[in-house]
């Protein structure tokens, strides 16, 4: 009972959260909304019993990537007039209704294979038996290295003054 | 009234509406990377909702979640460093004004 509880107020806070970054005028106010969605997302993946992924979500979102997000938003200070729409806005809404319904359909007709088995807890041990163990995912472990090294250079390339 | 997956699945696709939304109509190129960032968080719940309920003993949303999320913060680092090289240029970051690549 407590977890459907916790489960609407996450819910409908991390919506209204999701509008307020789409309907602030203010940049950096709309960064702060992002943030309160990030931590409303923790809390769901708390309550789907994923207490590692809702740890790596508050480290990596709402303490790294919110503050990269901020950062851009105080170098490009000048051009904070809000956050005006461009002229799309009539059809990208069509498009976004319709999708919403074809999504909303199909996950309500599709008979999904729901098992009744209890969750791992704690997941931290068996997630890193996956990742690194015997015929786990050891390779995509590796080019993910590989992968945020490549970021890391080129994001110092690109951004670096000439 | 206990929860299911349809709840998950169809909260996560109103949180990726909402980005697609912001994403397809801001000018602000800051705020299209964080729309991006808010369907990349719709995707991963659907991720662990999956994981949770069809396969709860073996955990392989979550692992696929755990990869979305390194290419997410890879993504942004890229896409900010993106941004500031453009603002460096034009001084400005409107989405509708950077066309530069058609020559």
């Amino acid at each position: 009972m407590g977890l459907v509880v916790a489960f609407w107020i996450l819910a409908v806070v991390a919506i209204i959260a999701a509008l307020a970054v789409i309907t602030l005028r203010n940049v950096f106010h709309a960064a702060l909304a992002l943030v309160s969605c990030f931590l409303m997302v923790a809390g769901l993946y708390i309550t789907l019993s994923a207490d590692f992924l809702a740890a790596v979500q508050i480290l990596v979102y709402v303490g790294a990537i919110s503050v990269i997000i901020i950062l851009a938003i105080m170098m490009t200070r000048d051009v904070q007039r809000g956050s005006p729409a461009n002229k799309l806005q009539f059809p990208a809404f069509l498009v976004v209704i319709v999708f919403l319904v074809v999504v909303v359909y199909a996950v309500m007709r599709t008979p999904w294979p729901v098992t009744g088995g209890a969750p791992l807890t704690p997941t931290t041990g068996p997630l890193a038996l996956q990742l690194f163990g015997e015929g786990g995912y050891i390779l995509p472990v590796e080019i993910a290295a590989v992968m945020i090294l490549a970021a890391i250079i080129g994001a110092i390339v690109i951004a670096r003054e000439k | 009234m206990s929860l299911g997956l349809e709840h998950y699945l169809i909260l996560a696709g109103i949180l990726f509406c909402i980005g697609l939304y912001g994403a397809l109509t801001k000018r602000n190129a800051v705020i299209v990377l964080m729309c991006l960032e808010l369907m990349l968080n719709a995707v991963n719940i659907t991720m662990v909702a999956f994981s949770r309920f069809v396969v709860p003993e073996l955990l392989t949303g979550q692992i696929f979640a755990i990869f979305i999320m390194v290419v997410a913060a890879a993504e942004v680092a890229v896409g900010l460093a993106i941004i500031l090289a453009i603002y460096r240029g034009m001084t400005d970051i409107d989405v509708t004004k950077i066309n530069l690549m058609k020559w």
